[in-house]
């Protein structure tokens, strides 16, 4: 459904007055995603996973430029055609009730999401009623302001939003941060049903924990590239294949608790070889004269010239 | 919306009125004694020759002037609270009504100008927001300031060479064709006589409100919340319709109540210019000729006209802002 | 600017350029605001003498902004005005920065009551409309030059006391003024070292900015009638003046005197603006 690859995002930026600068924040990133299933995307901060959606949907600030390829449904996702699709064939779950119209009642915002996919104005209304029924939220919800609601309440108000626009791919932008578990776990459970009703869901997070519950792949992104893709199951059976997967899945309490050393290079100065070579327990001189490229290894993706071993 | 908060709202309110009316009270009977002028002399006038030291005595006596200060100050403040602000010595009048009857016409030229600037002024901020960084901005940003450091008088001077002496579209005085009666000065001549003040009057006004709605729409467009409108598929167009002007209507509201302090200082020298019975032209009369009881009456005056606004201002945000109405706490 | 060359060579080159149109701007504000304090000792008082037999001329190459009824020239009268104006403004501001100075430091450092009373008092300011709390004061003390400088040095200290109280408060609250409190550091210590370099640019920004205000305040004051005595050729006289002539459609008395009263205020604004550019360590690099 879709697929990126190669995507880079660059920020013209003027810093302090007039002085122009270039920072490139993506570099050769690649994902595909595929109707039916959840990818989760993690990756610390920094990583470019927020841009990613962003650029999908064609919302990035003016001074960006996109490079690379990002096919939707086997066509190319031109700046017009984000344009046509974005809120319609692809919608956007953001991160917190802060990305609500403060002033504005949530039932109206959801109901201007389904008149702008050309509902009018009554079917909007009943879309939003069955939408909310589904998500057992009162009906008095709909008259209540982004302020009064709960958190656990305004998770599924932002997930009704993508369901009352009928689109086919889903990206939910750090859904679970700062909620109550049974929320996450609830939260987690509705994008599940969102692909097992045939849409494509990408879930972008930095929580493992939260992304192994319900995805089928995992894309592990770095320093704004993507270093590896691998099934879920892979995680519990040892089958990583980046070393920096596979320190990210040692961190986690329940394993060897071990953070990961060192930092992740900031966009203003990335090595020129491979960008985990300086944090890297496999780093060889081969590493570091240029960046290796994504390739399969053992039915996963794996951006590491010392993957197969 | 509950009782209970508004009431407890207004007795708030109230309270802070009498403290501040009482401040004000303090500033302007501390001024008046210790300035130079003496208020006997202020009072005769031009009878001052005619009259002998021992009768300036007997006046100086009768007003109590020979008391301490603070004696003085609560009989002339019990006075005041009773309503008995004293006799305009230009009109010869009670203050109070020369009061209420130069602000009713001041009223028309105020009201109008107020509208307008606050209508166009939204209208400028909003296109200036919205086509953030092009000429349109550019152009709004530069006539806005330019606007806002210059002379108030001096705009309304070239307003009036410009359209009553250049083009002789408006009239070049008053508020009415000289040598018609007050009863039969018709609608349209009234209008007509209005026009110009008002306008002058409201350019003034418009630079802030414009130069402020452009930054809170700047910062409304730059919010999660239009970033997640525009992933919604949203058009400029609908993001202004549905969330810009939603966002930007209650500061901008806020501020237009509190620009009547502004607006209020602009009538004086407007009408100055246009020579325009109103209060603000009152105003500089009682300077000039000394007329303490209406000059007095008028810093009274002004200032609940002010805290009007000002409160007003406050209430809007009870009465419009559901986070507030509802929730109880301010917006952050 | 060529988009081939490499942004890291390019950068120094417009850092500097930036910051070098910024001092150009101030100086050349510093010059023209000079030009006319210091044109009345060129020009001399010549202009001001009535020649009857060019009146009333309209702007000419002899004449830039007319000559007026008794024939005397405009240009020299407006930059006698403007001299006048401008030096009544900077004494008045000047006076009015030094109070809020005061008022805003003794309101930030000494806190309580001092505090509390302040933000009162700079309430109750705010309460009235300038205009009319500068009428009321020039008015009790007598009207005329001193009336003016008095009215406006006493009604424009309010919001840059609040300014600079807030940056007191800020200051003192920061970590290294904490520290230097458990170091056991005196307050008068604590004040030429920690203080003084935050609050003197602010200080220095604020007083520029109220050059502005003042000037068109005492302008004003001086149209009314309530400030400077009409025999002086104050720029608010002069246009009070023109008023009377208006109707015989002599437009340049009043347009020229204004249009030099409002690029003084704009050079004042200018150069308020270039020198918080410069000094504020957030944009100064730039």
């Amino acid at each position: 459904m879709l697929s990126v690859s190669n995507l880079s995002v660059t920020f013209s930026q003027y810093e302090q007055g007039l002085r122009r600068k270039q920072l490139t924040v993506i570099t050769d990133l690649d994902l595909e995603v595929k109707a039916g299933e959840v990818v989760a995307v993690v990756g610390a901060s920094g990583s470019g996973k927020s841009l990613l959606a962003h650029a999908i949907l064609g919302i990035l600030p003016e001074n960006a430029t996109v490079g690379g390829t990002m096919l939707f449904q086997g066509q190319p996702l031109t700046p017009g055609r984000c344009q046509q699709l974005r809120g319609k064939a692809i919608a956007l779950v953001p991160q917190s009730v802060g990305y609500l119209d403060p002033l504005m009642r949530v039932g109206q915002q959801v109901q201007r999401v389904a008149q702008l996919n050309g509902l009018p104005r009554s079917a909007a209304q009943t879309a939003v009623k069955r939408t909310f029924q589904r998500y057992d939220l009162p009906p008095q919800a709909a008259r209540c302001y982004p302020f009064q609601v709960s958190g656990g309440m305004a998770r599924r108000v932002l997930v009704s939003t993508a369901v009352v626009s009928q689109a086919e791919l889903v990206i939910a932008d750090e859904p679970t941060p700062g909620l109550h578990p049974d929320v996450v776990v609830e939260t987690l459970n509705h994008l599940r049903e969102l692909a097992q009703e045939g849409r494509g869901v990408i879930l972008i997070t930095h929580d493992i924990e939260a992304a192994l519950m319900v995805a089928d792949r995992v894309a592990v992104f770095y320093a704004g590239t993507t270093a590896e893709i691998a099934s879920a199951q892979d995680f519990a059976t040892g089958n990583l294949r980046h070393p920096y997967t596979q320190a990210l899945w040692r961190s986690l309490p329940q394993n060897d608790f071990i953070p990961v050393p060192g930092n992740q290079p900031s966009p203003e100065a990335l090595p020129v070889g491979c960008l985990f070579s300086d944090r890297c327990p496999w780093m060889t001189e081969a590493c570091l004269p240029e960046r290796p490229a994504l390739r399969a290894v053992r039915g996963g993706l794996v951006r590491c010239i010392h993957a197969d071993r | 919306m509950q009782l209970k908060p508004i009431l407890l709202f207004f007795s708030y309110k109230l309270v802070r009125l009498a403290l501040l009316l009482v401040a004000v009270a303090v500033l302007t009977f501390g001024l008046m004694s210790l300035s130079p002028i003496d208020p006997v002399r202020a009072y005769v006038g031009a009878d001052m020759l005619q009259i002998s030291a021992a009768q300036r005595e007997l006046i100086a006596e009768r007003w109590g002037l020979d008391q301490p200060m603070i004696v003085r100050f609560w009989d002339w403040f019990g006075q005041i609270v009773q309503g008995n602000w004293g006799t305009s010595m230009v009109f010869n009048q009670p203050v109070l009504q020369v009061i209420g009857q130069r602000f009713l016409v001041s009223l028309q030229l105020l009201a109008i100008a107020w509208l307008l600037s606050g209508l166009l002024g939204l209208v400028l901020g909003v296109l200036a927001g919205a086509f953030e960084g092009t000429w349109i901005d550019r152009g709004i940003r530069l006539y806005a300031y330019t606007l806002a450091s210059s002379p108030t008088f001096w705009v309304a001077l070239l307003l009036l060479i410009f359209f009553s002496v250049s083009l002789r579209l408006t009239p070049i005085c008053c508020a009415a064709p000289p040598g018609v009666l007050a009863q039969n000065v018709t609608f349209w001549q009234h209008l007509h006589h209005l026009l110009l003040p008002a306008l002058t009057l409201s350019i003034i006004g418009i630079a802030s409100i414009a130069l402020h709605t452009r930054q809170k729409l700047i910062d409304v467009l730059h919010s999660d919340y239009v970033l997640f409108a525009r992933a919604q598929g949203e058009s400029l167009w609908g993001i202004l319709q549905h969330h810009g002007l939603r966002n930007i209507l209650l500061p901008a509201l806020t501020l237009q109540f509190a620009s009547l302090s502004e607006l209020f200082g602009g009538s004086v020298l407007v009408e100055q210019v246009f020579a325009y019975p109103g209060l603000g032209q009152a105003t500089v009369q009682a300077a000039l000729r000394s007329d303490v009881p209406l000059l007095v009456g008028i810093v009274f005056f002004s200032a609940l006209f002010v805290y009007t606004g000002n409160t007003l201002a406050d209430l809007s945000y009870q009465v419009i802002d559901p986070r507030i109405r509802i929730g109880g706490r301010r917006a952050a | 600017m060529t988009t081939l060359a490499p942004p890291q060579i390019r950068a120094p080159k417009q850092r500097s350029n930036r910051r070098q149109q910024t001092l150009w701007t101030i100086g050349l504000c510093v010059l023209f605001l000079a030009a006319i304090i210091l044109s009345t000792w060129f020009i001399g008082d010549a202009g001001l003498n009535p020649v009857l037999a060019q009146r009333n001329q309209p702007p000419s190459l002899a004449h830039p902004f007319g000559t007026d009824w008794l024939g005397r020239d405009m240009l020299t009268r407006s930059l006698h005005g403007m001299s006048l104006s401008l030096r009544v403004g900077l004494l008045a501001a000047t006076i009015s920065a030094l109070i809020a100075a005061l008022l805003g430091l003794a309101a930030g450092t000494l806190g309580g009551w001092v505090d509390a009373l302040i933000c009162w008092i700079i309430d109750v300011c705010f309460s009235l409309p300038h205009l009319v709390l500068l009428i009321l004061i020039a008015f009790a003390v007598g009207g005329g030059t001193r009336g003016v400088i008095i009215a406006v040095a006493l009604t424009h200290w309010p919001s840059l006391a609040r300014v600079i109280r807030a940056e007191v408060l800020q200051v003192n609250s920061s970590d290294y003024v904490q520290l230097s409190h458990r170091l056991g550091r005196s307050p008068a210590w604590i004040a030429r070292h920690h203080m003084v370099p935050h609050v003197i640019p602010q200080l220095l920004v604020g007083l520029i900015l109220l050059f502005p205000h003042a000037i068109l305040h005492e302008a004003a004051l001086s149209f009314i009638g309530i400030g400077i005595s009409p025999h002086l050729p104050a720029i608010g006289i002069i246009l009070a003046e023109s008023m009377r002539h208006l109707s015989t459609g002599y437009w340049w008395l009043g347009v020229m005197p204004g249009v030099l009263l409002l690029l003084s205020v704009k050079a004042f604004d200018w150069l308020g603006e270039n020198l918080r550019a410069l000094l504020d360590p957030r944009t100064s690099q730039g």
